[in-house]
């Protein structure tokens, strides 16, 4: 089968297109180092989540609550496409390395910029399957590169995964992951783990079958491939698979859990975050939800969609799974990132895991087997009753089931979720994960007339607006063992940047209409804020420059499926027909238009660079 | 597909998105390259030959940006002015402004003439047994009629889905549908009429082609769709010149589409069966 062979490809792929300045960076290689390691230092920001648990905190604090209101511009730089800039910079060894959407001139072209100055190091450019933009499922994003070993690794939306020689840009090697022709499209950031680079596909929508894939970092060759569904050889549940509810106990559930062979075409992509407890030797991530099949054509609980998977990296054997949601019928993909903590809940130490789900509830996990400690709505919730805390079971309303004969009113949350891939950021100083998400219900009914590659049909109309209250977004502080919103900001659009959180407590999250805030982590108080060009779907991270300062940098530039929702803001009962046909961001000249710019944002600097030595993290 | 094929695809979709200046002799066609009997990068396809008779009617010559006939289609070429006319769209689909209809077709049941199934509603019980095969889109919430009809009375067991994008590295990928039922890999197929009564003509197997005749039984869901073409909303000016092209050249309009095969209106039964 075409789709699981490694197609190495031994030409080059792509253009270095800068070459190196003789001045301002060493060309010695970039020592071995154990990613867990290199991750603990704060200088640095070495994978997007910043270390394997996805905390996306960091131990700096010269900038902090006390002095962010000084935060000024240091430098820009311009990615070249004014896309979606969902990405996340990564810091190694005083350089920042960058990747733009799949758009414009050279797609996906990844740079290295000196971290402190921002001057230009290198580019590269793969060269893009041209076919790709018309026939990819939805969005051209990318989420950001990965980093090992003197490796930068990129994934194109057109399927293929790049190793990069981080000094150089020079190409390692290039394989096919995915097959573009059939839909399947690649816009999560890696994540590696022990030497091997795990890639998940995109493109439910397309008949995909989601998959997990663990390339050799060294040679790109695949180790391990895990579908999300189909039977256990090829979801690789074996003997070590131990769920802890019954209902997800049995063999070829991925199978029979659907009706005949629809497994075959069940979704259940990977395209979200992965975190990793090397002391479990675990990974865990969630799959997306069920497609391209409507919810009344797939009768069944369709595992393993919408489901949270633990697995050895080794060789990718399932160890437990957690099904989300049951016969997803509100496209409530479960990608979201599991931030992995250790709490005291009623007195007990827990390896824990916080999952904010798509569905409006806040998973707090027993990460050793799966099991739900708790499941609290964050925002309005009433497509659902909660999960069963017995069975593990998500409880439907039955009210808010969809039907063909009849439209079905307030839906919360709307299909994009509570919350989509956005990432969470937790402190361990507060105890408090901040979440950035939206707030939105919708009315669902059947009678839209569509049309694709020459066939009628009649589709789902979708009126996505505001929940209760009358705002789109969110930014908030939860509490996972008291269980409660300790603090929230309400915001006019859907808040669809990462977060991130430092031991100066202060908190990062930009919104859709171009505000990049630092808010007080322990109270919510925006300290400092900051107009850019462009709406903020990217992330924020923090690093230390050689010069000793401490930066906070993330991309401006909305666009995407983001688009699709801020558009719901110029007029909150504004029907959006079928989800994604109005997702241009050209459409938002209310708002924002589309741009491409890395801002990287510092304290002014001292008049004399030896007069104020930052502190040291303790 | 021929890599020759495959080039002229790649070389047009280069030039897809940049928009361009329109010349007043040009009739600007946003167009797939690769899915016959609608339109191919050779132009052979029916929406060509009607772009070049509407083109010839308003002294104009025909210009194409070629993109793939998905979700962003509309986006990327005609909102994007690049181009000014997509020739075939039904009636109602509200992302452009639709012309008058020229042609009414239906979804069919098809299958092998050997096979003698006389199928015509979504309400015979027959179709709790047989393997049926319909198209997926996969857009949330959305799908071919019969495809949610079939999942509305609950027979899910025995239907296959073929996704509509298909293997684009193929030629028309929604054309395996047909070719299921002609290898016998099902036993019918519900496909939309003229994709249908293309394939019919060219197959290997002699196909029986029969008109889901289910017209308000699943409601909101209907079977039959009226197609117009469609321009930007507000290009008033070649909505009209278009209307009255589609007036005029009625005649031709239909011999066109009966030599494709088209299913047309309540007579589908009987032009599918030429």
């Amino acid at each position: 089968m075409l789709r699981i062979v490694a197609d190495t490809v031994l030409r080059s792929r792509g253009w270095l297109l800068a070459f190196l300045f003789s001045t301002g960076f060493s060309l010695a290689p970039v020592a071995a180092q154990d990613l867990k390691q290199l991750s603990a230092d704060d200088n640095q920001w070495v994978m997007a989540p910043k270390d394997y648990t996805n905390t996306r905190f960091s131990g700096l604090d010269q900038i902090n609550a006390g002095n962010v209101a000084q935060l000024k511009l240091a430098w820009a730089f311009s990615v070249g496409a004014d896309r979606g800039q969902e990405a996340a910079p990564i810091i190694i060894n005083g350089t920042l390395y960058i990747v733009a959407p799949y758009a414009g001139v050279h797609p996906n072209q990844v740079f290295a910029l000196d971290a402190t100055t921002g001057a230009l190091k290198w580019s590269y450019a793969p060269k893009p399957n041209l076919a790709a933009e018309g026939v990819a499922c939805c969005d051209v994003v990318n989420r950001g590169l990965a980093y090992d070993d003197g490796k930068v690794f990129l994934n194109t939306l057109d399927g293929y995964t790049v190793a990069l020689d981080a000094n150089d840009g020079r190409e390692l090697w290039v394989v096919k992951v995915a097959e573009v022709n059939l839909g399947e499209t690649i816009t999560m950031a890696p994540l590696v783990v022990k030497g091997k680079v795990l890639v998940g596909d995109s493109g439910g929508e397309m008949g995909v079958r989601g998959s997990l894939t663990a390339l050799d970092e060294n040679s790109g060759r695949i180790a391990w491939r895990a579908f999300s569904t189909g039977p256990d050889k090829d979801v690789l549940i074996g003997a070590d698979f131990k769920p802890h509810y019954d209902w997800m106990k049995g063999q070829d559930l991925g199978v029979k859990s659907w009706p005949a062979d629809a497994w075959k075409l069940g979704g259940g992509t990977v395209w979200g975050w992965i975190s990793y407890d090397p002391d479990q030797n675990l990974i865990f991530y969630g799959t997306a939800n069920p497609g391209p099949w409507n919810s009344n054509q797939r009768p069944g609980d369709n595992l393993w969609t919408t489901t949270i998977f633990a697995r050895n990296p080794d060789d990718g054997s399932a160890k437990w799974g957690y099904q989300v949601n049951p016969h997803d019928l509100f496209d409530h993909d479960e990608i979201n990132e599991n931030v992995l903590v250790d709490l005291n809940i009623s007195g007990q130490d827990r390896k824990a895991l916080i999952h904010p789900g798509r569905n409006g509830l806040m998973y707090v996990m027993d990460r050793t087997n799966g099991e739900v400690l708790s499941a609290e709505p964050y925002d309005t919730v009433n497509a659902v009753n909660g999960v069963d805390l017995e069975t593990g079971r998500l409880q439907p309303n039955e009210l808010k089931q969809p039907s063909l004969n009849r439209t079905v009113e307030d839906i919360c949350p709307a299909a994009p979720g509570a919350k989509d891939w956005q990432p969470t950021a937790w402190s361990p100083k507060t105890h408090l994960l901040y979440v950035p998400h939206q707030h939105l219900c919708m009315n669902m009914k059947t009678s839209e007339v569509g049309y694709i590659a020459g066939t009628p049909y009649v589709g789902a109309t979708v009126d996505m607006y505001a929940g209760p209250g009358g705002y789109r977004g969110e930014f908030m502080a939860w509490d996972p063992v008291a269980r409660n919103k300790v603090w929230r900001i309400k915001e006019e659009l859907p808040v669809w940047s990462g977060a991130l959180v430092t031991a100066g407590d202060v908190a990062f999250y930009g919104t859709m209409d171009r505000l990049f805030k630092a808010v007080d982590a322990k109270d919510g108080k925006v300290l400092w804020q900051f107009r850019a060009g462009s709406g903020f779907v990217g992330q924020p991270v923090t690093y230390k420059g050689s010069d000793g300062m401490q930066y906070v940098a993330i991309m401006s530039g909305v666009g995407g499926w983001p688009g699709v929702i801020a558009n719901a803001a110029l007029d909150p009962r504004l029907r959006n027909g079928a989800l994604g046909f109005t997702g241009a961001v050209q459409d938002l000249p209310a708002y924002t238009v589309g741009g491409s710019s890395l801002l990287v944002f510092s304290l002014p600097k001292p008049a004399t660079p030896a007069a104020e030595q930052p502190k040291e993290k303790q | 597909m021929m890599p020759r094929l495959w080039l002229a695809i790649a070389a047009a979709l280069l030039i897809a998105a940049s928009p361009r200046p329109g010349h007043a002799g040009e009739l600007r066609v946003c167009a797939d390259p690769n899915n016959l009997p609608f339109s191919d990068a050779q132009q052979s396809g029916f929406e060509n030959k009607l772009a070049e008779l509407v083109a010839q009617a308003l002294g104009k010559t025909v210009s194409y940006t070629w993109w793939a006939q998905r979700r962003g289609f509309v986006r990327n070429t005609l909102k994007a002015q690049a181009c000014d006319v997509i020739m075939g769209v039904p009636v109602g689909y509200d992302l452009v402004e639709t012309t008058r209809p020229y042609y009414r077709s239906t979804y069919v049941f098809v299958s092998r003439q050997d096979r003698d199934l006389d199928v015509g509603s979504l309400s015979d019980e027959r179709l709790r047994q047989l393997s049926v095969g319909v198209h997926m889109i996969g857009d949330d919430g959305a799908n071919t009629p019969p495809a949610d009809a079939l999942a509305h009375r609950g027979i899910t067991g025995n239907v296959k889905g073929y996704m509509i994008y298909g293997d684009y590295r193929q030629s028309s990928p929604p054309s395996r549908l047909i070719e299921a039922v002609e290898n016998g890999e099902i036993d019918l197929a519900a496909a939309w009429g003229p994709l249908a009564g293309y394939a019919a003509k060219s197959s290997p197997v002699p196909l029986r082609l029969t008109p889901i005749g289910d017209e308000a039984k699943f409601a909101p869901l209907k079977f039959q769709f009226a197609i117009a073409m469609g321009v930007r909303h507000g290009d008033h000016t070649l909505h009209q010149q278009l209307d009255d092209v589609i007036a005029r050249k009625r005649a031709e309009i239909r011999e066109l589409l009966v030599s494709y095969g088209v299913p047309l209106g309540v007579d589908a039964q009987h032009d599918a069966a030429q």
